[in-house]
């Protein structure tokens, strides 16, 4: 077979394993109704949204159980008819193991929907589109959950020259868009067309790595007359991730810490498409998402995973576990993060369950010392020196790490993948980022400090001089002075 | 059910630090037996010593710093110190030098500057200019390669005579097993006014450089050619080394033919070819980005050309390797790469 090659291609990356036949092979499955749903208030990024109902209240299914608190924020439903038992702290799937603000719903299994309205986007104002979204629920699927109702709205800056359908789904293992581009070709080129009503692009592109030809081949049809065009891309990892994906189609390099849409394109994951067109053509909110369940499971596959389903739920309808599970990886082994805990729900980000046993994981060898072979810096899709950045976080170096451009770097994994020395190199890049961060905010704490301590200064200086001026016009009366009634430290 | 908590990437590429060492070794092998063939069972009694005192010396350094030593040991970059210095020796070096040279290799330039991926100078190198600054007689002592005169090769047992008790065999005098080296001859002489051609009518000369080496150098070439191709090594530091020696023995050959060698025998002569691809590449010690890594290579190139034709020693190799070893941090930092995204120019 002859490999693709890019039009534009970008450094480094690398050819990963791939295990995309697990669980490719058949079809979505529907998921069985839980018992019992534990739903996140934030799934996305920015504001946790504002908790609407109490314990004790009815909800229906698709009504919505917290509000988008804020612009950047979204809000959150109910995946199925019940009672909601309980609105508190609950663990969720994030790397820092902390628990976050969950509303328990016990099902009463009739599954009943609120009403639903469609709307014809085509007769509706793009501001109340976009509202429509963000109550919907509607962010970004493929794993960062930003919601979609900003990135639509382009007030204030020029036309978008290209719209970019990410179907990349270039991590191992992961066949959730697959599988939903193989099936709902036509929900997701309706959603489409929903974002470019409201972008008004020059072009549509849909990026789809070569190895999905079915995906491509049911896309491609979707999209006959309607002028958007899917360009399938080689199989290179991390072509999914939105920088690259950009330079392989459009050939244009986002700029350092901006955006996409500085250089005129916007790009949204394919499953964030489907919800868009299931939240306007049906009126209905993102209460599920297709989760790939892979690795060492019985019975591999795809499951449209009602929101707070439990991710042990979704194993046991898998068949359950296999002898000799180590680690439990939410998304994809790449960049995946391993929880602690199955117990866990099912959250707008989560596209994949990876049960991970020594066959599937790389065995934990022994860190050696860097030996600045350079393989790391082959393989950088940031074209970053990752050793000279591993030497300077290492050393606590945090300002040359960053003269070395550390913030670039978008934690894909290439470098320790291939590190010869075993480093777990993207681990001290984290670290080193934190570090700077958190050196950002208590400058911005002293800075603030030390206008808030000038300004008192001035203050009282000016107090001072008031009164003494004040003194001096009333000094023939000789009256007591009076204390200063705002005598108080905050300016 | 619980689960351990580890962070991405999860999988890993199979490789390894030994696998890239061992990788280095491999491609030796044509060389030396090249070496072999003509200089006889000198090169691989020296390999052999070499080894055994590099791999004793690094577990002994190994269990004074407390490290791992089997792990350690595994890297094989020990050996490959102790094949890359083997190899620059004199065919019927005394043990004892082999033995000072691993060990300024391994125990001052490796271990005492933190070991592995820690040492600003290559090890090989400072082992040998080392040797070279101490003892120049011995190492200027070398065999006539066998391809010169058929008669005059040594058994195995002559020469472990000769290496070890100093014994040389009654049916040869040393003068007539040993001889200075092609680059050697050629140095001496332009400095009694012969010209290059009138010089490389000397027997010691082969079809395109000195004899018995040419054939070595092909030997290195294939090898090294090999570990680019495995990108066990970076090809920007050969080729980074070999057209700077090219540009600068060009422009020389150009400007007097009479008395400056053509530019295809300083690419083929001494350790030229082997050091490009085995010594300069040695990553820890070089620098490490992808333009640093041309002009890193490059100042090798020219510094070798410098060194044989207008300094004191016949070859250069050791010296320029080490001269840009201490280059290798600065260079690294004017020549970062654009990041993706950053503006361009």
């Amino acid at each position: 077979m002859n490999a693709l090659k890019a039009l534009f291609p970008f450094h480094g990356g690398l050819k990963t394993v791939r295990h995309k036949a697990e669980s490719n092979q058949q079809p979505i499955q529907p998921s069985a109704l839980p018992r019992r749903l534990t739903v996140p208030l934030r799934q996305h990024i920015g504001a946790i949204a504002k908790p609407l109902v109490q314990p004790g209240d009815p909800v229906l299914k698709g009504q919505m159980i917290g509000q988008a608190d804020g612009y950047i924020s979204a809000a959150i439903h109910a995946p199925t008819s019940g009672v909601v038992v309980a609105v508190e702290s609950r663990p969720i799937p994030h790397p820092s193991g902390l628990p976050d603000l969950c509303v328990v719903i016990d099902s009463d299994g009739e599954d009943c929907w609120i009403d639903r309205e469609p709307v014809d986007y085509r007769h509706r104002h793009p501001s109340e589109l976009r509202n429509i979204l963000r109550n919907a629920g509607v962010v970004g699927l493929g794993g960062a959950g930003f919601p979609s109702a900003v990135k639509l709205n382009l007030s204030g800056s020029d036309d978008l020259e290209t719209l970019i359908l990410n179907g990349a789904e270039c991590e191992p293992w992961i066949t959730c868009d697959d599988r939903l581009m193989r099936e709902r070709a036509a929900g997701i080129v309706a959603g489409l067309r929903v974002m470019a009503h409201l972008l008004k692009p020059l072009d549509v592109l849909i990026g789809i790595e070569e190895d999905k030809p079915e995906a491509i081949a049911a896309m491609t049809e979707a999209c006959a007359g309607t002028g958007y065009e899917v360009r399938p891309i080689p199989t290179r990892y991390p072509s999914g991730s939105v920088k690259q994906l950009v330079k392989l189609l459009t050939g244009k390099e986002t700029p350092v810490e901006g955006l996409p849409v500085d250089v005129g394109v916007q790009c949204f994951n394919v499953a964030t498409a489907y919800t868009v067109h299931r939240a306007i053509d049906h009126g209905e909110p993102v209460i599920s998402r297709i989760v790939t369940v892979t690795g060492h499971v019985r019975r591999p596959g795809n499951i449209e995973a009602l929101l707070g389903t439990s991710f042990a739920e979704l194993v046991e309808q898998c068949g359950g576990y296999q002898e000799g599970v180590e680690r439990l990886i939410m998304g994809g082994p790449m960049m995946g993060f391993a929880l602690h805990s199955d117990e866990i729900p099912v959250t707008k980000a989560a596209n994949c369950i990876l049960a991970a046993s020594a066959a599937e994981l790389a065995p934990e060898l022994p860190v050696m010392p860097c030996i600045r072979c350079g393989a790391c810096v082959e393989a950088c899709p940031a074209d970053l020196l990752p050793q000279q950045l591993y030497w300077h976080a290492r050393a606590r170096e945090f300002d040359k790490a960053q003269a070395h451009h550390l913030l670039s770097c978008i934690e894909c994994g290439c470098c320790s993948y291939v590190c010869p020395s075993h480093i777990p190199l993207v681990q001290y890049y984290r670290y080193a980022k934190n570090e700077i961060w958190a050196q950002e905010k208590e400058k911005q704490k002293a800075e603030l400090a030390r206008q808030r301590h000038q300004a008192r200064l001035e203050r009282l200086e000016r107090e001072k001089q008031e009164r003494e001026t004040k003194l001096r016009q009333k000094a023939p009366a000789k009256t007591p002075l009076t204390p200063d009634p705002t005598g108080s430290n905050i300016p | 059910m619980r689960f351990k908590t580890v962070t991405s990437p999860h999988i890993l590429q199979d490789a390894s630090v030994g696998q890239v060492m061992r990788r280095v070794l491999y491609a030796m092998l044509p060389g030396i037996a090249a070496l072999t063939w003509f200089f006889g069972w000198g090169i691989l009694i020296n390999l052999v010593l070499a080894t055994t005192m590099a791999l004793l010396a690094e577990t002994a350094l190994l269990a004074v710093r407390g490290k791992p030593i089997v792990l350690h040991l595994g890297d094989s970059s020990a050996v490959v110190t102790a094949w890359l210095l083997a190899v620059a020796l004199p065919p019927l070096a005394p043990w004892w030098l082999t033995v000072i040279g691993v060990l300024s290799a391994i125990v001052v330039a490796k271990h005492l500057y933190g070991g592995l991926g820690y040492n600003p100078f290559n090890p090989a190198m400072v082992g040998y200019v080392v040797l070279l600054i101490s003892f120049p007689r011995e190492m200027s002592t070398w065999l006539i390669p066998h391809g010169v005169d058929q008669q005059h090769a040594l058994t195995l047992l002559e020469t472990l005579r000769v290496m070890f008790h100093d014994e040389w065999p009654a049916r040869f005098t040393v003068d007539a097993l040993t001889g200075a080296t092609p680059l050697d001859v050629l140095r001496t002489r332009l400095g009694l006014g012969l010209t290059v051609t009138e010089i490389r009518n000397s027997p010691v000369f082969g079809i395109v450089a000195g004899q018995g080496w040419e054939w070595a150098a092909l030997g290195f070439l294939l090898g090294g050619l090999w570990l680019v191709y495995t990108h066990a090594a970076d090809w920007r530091i050969p080729v980074g080394m070999l057209s700077g020696l090219a540009v600068i023995s060009s422009v020389f050959y150009l400007l007097d033919p009479l008395r400056y060698a053509p530019p295809w025998f300083h690419l083929w002569s001494g350790a030229a070819i082997f050091g490009a691809f085995f010594i300069a590449t040695d990553p820890v010690t070089a620098s490490t980005t992808p333009r640093g890594r041309l002009i890193y290579g490059a100042g090798i190139g020219i510094l070798v050309y410098i060194i044989r034709g207008f300094g004191g020693y016949p070859d250069g190799v050791a010296f320029s390797v080490l001269l840009m070893n201490i280059a290798a941090p600065t260079i690294d930092l004017y020549t970062q790469p654009r990041v993706f995204g950053a503006r361009r120019g």
